[in-house]
């Protein structure tokens, strides 16, 4: 086999969205040597799409708002399944994770006397989301690759992607990858690995996620020896567009309805005042995704099979103001002009609350120097998660996980040792696409997982149905070891779509089999056969044991005395009630 | 059905090759192409990411003008509709042009002249302060404006001209109201400002609908020529050598 291109880092970081660059900012500050690889170019990543905020108790905008209480608000919001010790660290960690953006060069919108402004979301007490109009996500991005790229000690390395971690023993050393453009393969010797990589939106049909959304994170992690939790917990966004076809799923952000938007069903009807009347439209998004999937299960949806979301009450200037992207996005691809007319939205795969175990203090996983920050790691959550907490997850999180990693790879002072022959391996089980003769397009099958995942999968399950979609798993996973590509190696899409099959087929076999074995709903969970949540709180781990997905439970960690007692009063609309 | 002519072939070697496919409703060019690649062409290179005009991947030639392929309707474009990858580029294949000239500017931009706040930043600041910083902030970098300007696409001059996206950057750097740096010689010497000479074909192309000539070029255009070229300005240069 000829020598592969070959880099020797300290640090190397898997994916360049939020957190990952985050991560990457933090451990280039230890010194120590790091490298950023990224599936498509710089500052494209995901989290350019998210709209409404960062969550943060920063209090400018309500003074009475504190830590305490946005712990409060995201345990409920989990349902109570989160892990205490995330939910704390980042509830006080958030508004200095703000501050730094600012400092960095971040314009957020602001306040009557110059401070960051903050609106109101979905399950949240006080007005809390520090934010840009509806393109949080780009200003955050921009803010963070600038910061990164400021950096000597950082090499990016774009349009690649990896395919394998390596371990010496028991600790983690590099990750084979190759790059987009030649398919030529590519290996980092590393002493810590972050994975950054994101969720698995897209191994459902309607998401809001973007191609890059393979879950690879999660399979890389299970194939280093890593656990996984709470795979059930899949969060459909409660509204994404429906039409024009080709859009369907697409974001709509829920500032529109922490800026006063409302739901409607085709009858006129007010439905949230039938589902939550305290909360209404700004309830969370597990309940309001089911009020919208039940009103138009049951026969009261638009023309499109959606419901309306109406902004035309509140002033157009507000709107173009608070809303530019929604405005645009809705003229441009649906011909509506939303300060006239009402919105056409339905539920959207979003987030995954799920994934790699890691430790709240270093964010590394079960396996020595890997390590996961963001939509990829586990614990802040719970089964449900609140608008807003993501990107604050991504800053506090990532900021955590980067420190620990610089910190932990200076502890390795012996050289790793990658087995050659592991690598021949890989990358000869990566070119045998290339050789198969009658084999299946993967195109084709990712098509039929798409359809598996949505139909069976989806916002309410059934044991019938769950079982259905492992067994529809089982025959993928086989008709996806005679995945064919035609062309060369260069640019092929085909072929990176083959590569990404294994792990979204170990992604939606981990999501099933938990959804299985979670009887009863909660959060994002819900089950018809199982309606009734769980008399004690637990949360699920998964790991592979001989290529075979194993599954246990574990009691969730009870909050300490002086945290529960911060938990008694649930969370409502207080800006409204000063 | 809608036909196609896309672009296929490696390094600039290549012809056009046409496609049918079925129109749907509201249907852009990502959809088309997107469509062809799953259904015919898999191996078919194509650059896209968020198909929501938000991320500024899908940028290619289509019909000849540089356009977002994911919010370009096709009812609107003359068939068979050409699509190309940007042409100021080098070619890599199908689609996909090697923008890498990008990142290194960025990062060449934020080594130099990146942000640095003031020592008595107060971080405290209007939305009026601002609201010239936030219009270059909606720039999404997806090189359009790039590929269409004559000094990087017709003369080559990526080594001597940063280009409308990055002055846009620049512009924003300059705009921030708790910045300290001066780039006045910068955008002279290194960013190669006088090169513009404000055609505003890059204004006419950005997505995003930012005044890129009149609101971030122009302005700094004039402070440099405030500092460099008015005369009574180089007298006083001349006698205190400031």
């Amino acid at each position: 086999m000829e020598t592969i291109e070959t880099y020797e880092l300290d640090v190397l970081i898997v994916g360049a969205g939020g957190a990952g660059l985050r991560a990457g900012i933090e451990a280039a500050k230890e010194g120590v040597k790091v490298g950023v690889v990224c599936k498509s170019l710089l500052g494209k990543a995901h989290t350019v799409m998210a709209e409404g905020g960062i969550a943060a108790a920063l209090s400018n905008t309500d003074p009475q708002d504190n830590w305490k209480e946005h712990f409060r608000d995201t345990m409920y919001g989990g349902k109570f399944l989160n892990d205490w010790r995330f939910a704390l660290k980042h509830a006080q960690l958030a508004p200095e994770c703000v501050k730094e953006l600012e400092e960095w060069g971040a314009l957020f919108d602001r306040t009557p006397d110059g401070k960051i402004l903050q609106r109101a979301f979905g399950g949240h007490s006080w007005r809390r989301l520090a934010h840009v109009g509806d393109r949080t996500g780009l200003e955050m991005i921009r803010t963070l690759q600038d910061k990164l790229l400021s950096f000597d000690n950082v090499d990016v390395f774009q349009e690649c992607s990896i395919i394998h971690l390596f371990k010496d023993g028991e600790k983690i050393a590099g990750a084979l990858g190759y790059w987009r453009e030649t398919g030529r393969f590519v290996l980092f010797k590393a002493k810590a690995v972050v994975l950054a990589t994101g969720g698995l939106g897209k191994i459902y049909k309607i998401t809001s996620n973007s191609w890059e959304y393979t879950g690879s994170g999660y399979a890389l992690a299970l194939l280093a020896g890593a656990e996984l939790r709470d795979m059930e917990f899949i969060q459909f966004h409660p509204t994404g567009m429906v039409w024009p076809p080709g859009i369907q799923g697409i974001l709509v952000t829920e500032a529109v309805r922490g800026e006063g938007g409302r739901l409607y069903n085709a009858k006129g009807e007010r439905f949230m005042q039938r589902y939550d009347p305290e909360r209404l439209e700004l309830s969370t998004r597990d309940l309001v995704a089911r009020a919208i999937y039940t009103e138009i299960k049951e026969g009261r949806g638009t023309e499109h099979g959606g419901v309306y979301l109406d902004v035309s009450h509140l002033p157009a200037e507000v709107v173009k103001k608070k809303l530019p992207g929604m405005y645009k996005q809705f003229l441009e691809f649906a011909g509506v002009d939303i300060t006239k007319q009402p919105m056409e939205v339905a539920p959207t795969m979003h987030y995954t609350m799920g994934g790699v175990r890691v430790e709240p203090d270093t964010q590394m996983s079960k396996v020595p120097g890997l390590f996961a920050v963001g939509e990829v790691a586990s614990g802040l959550h719970g089964a449900n998660r609140l608008g807003g907490n993501s990107l604050s997850d991504l800053l506090v999180f990532g900021k955590l996980g980067g420190k620990a990693a610089a910190e932990y790879a200076k502890t390795i002072k012996t050289p790793l040792v990658i087995d050659k022959g592991e690598i021949e391996k890989v990358v000869k089980e990566a070119l045998k696409p290339f050789e198969e003769k009658d084999g299946i397009s993967p195109y084709e099958i990712h098509e039929e997982l798409k359809e598996t995942m949505q139909n069976f999968v989806g916002i309410f399950r059934e044991e019938k149905e769950l079982k259905k979609a492992l067994e529809k798993i089982n025959e993928l996973k086989e008709k996806a070891k005679r995945v064919k590509v035609t062309g060369n190696i260069m640019f092929n899409p085909a072929w990176h779509l083959a590569l990404d099959l294994k792990f979204m087929l170990l992604c939606a076999e981990a999501i099933t089999l938990c959804a299985i074995e979670r009887k009863n709903s909660i959060g994002a969970h819900a089950r018809i056969d199982y309606p009734n949540p769980p008399e004690e709180k637990y949360n699920h781990f998964i790991w592979l044991e001989d290529g075979e997905m194993k599954i246990r439970r574990e009691p969730t960690p009870e909050p300490p005395d002086e945290l529960k007692a911060l938990l008694k009063e649930p969370p409502s609309r207080k800006w409204e009630k000063k | 059905m809608v036909k196609f002519l896309i672009f296929r072939g490696e390094r600039g070697e290549g012809a056009f090759k046409e496609y049918e496919v079925p129109y749907q409703e509201g249907m852009v060019v990502l959809d088309g192409v997107l469509y062809i690649q799953s259904r015919f062409e898999g191996d078919l290179s194509v650059r896209w990411n968020c198909k929501a005009a938000k991320c500024g991947s899908c940028a290619a030639e289509i019909n000849g003008k540089p356009s977002l392929m994911c919010k370009t309707r096709v009812e609107h474009l003359s068939q068979p509709i050409k699509v190309e990858p940007l042409r100021a580029y080098p070619h890599i294949k199908d689609l996909v042009a090697d923008t890498s000239w990008n990142l290194r500017t960025r990062r060449k931009i934020i080594k130099d002249v990146g942000f640095k706040p003031r020592k008595d930043a107060s971080w405290i600041m209007k939305d009026e302060d601002i609201e010239k910083g936030r219009e270059f902030r909606k720039c999404i970098e997806c090189a359009l404006c790039l590929d269409v300007c004559h000094v990087l696409r017709e003369h080559q001059l990526f080594d001597k001209f940063v280009g409308p996206a990055y002055l846009v950057f620049s512009a924003y750097l300059e705009t921030h109201p708790m910045d300290s740096v001066d780039r006045i010689s910068w955008l002279k010497e290194e960013a190669g400002i006088m090169y513009c000479n404000i055609t505003k074909c890059c204004t006419e192309v950005c997505p995003e609908e930012i005044h890129i000539t009149d609101n971030a070029i122009i302005p700094m255009k004039e402070r440099v020529a405030d500092r460099y070229f008015d005369p009574i300005k180089m007298l006083f240069r001349k006698i205190t050598g400031k």
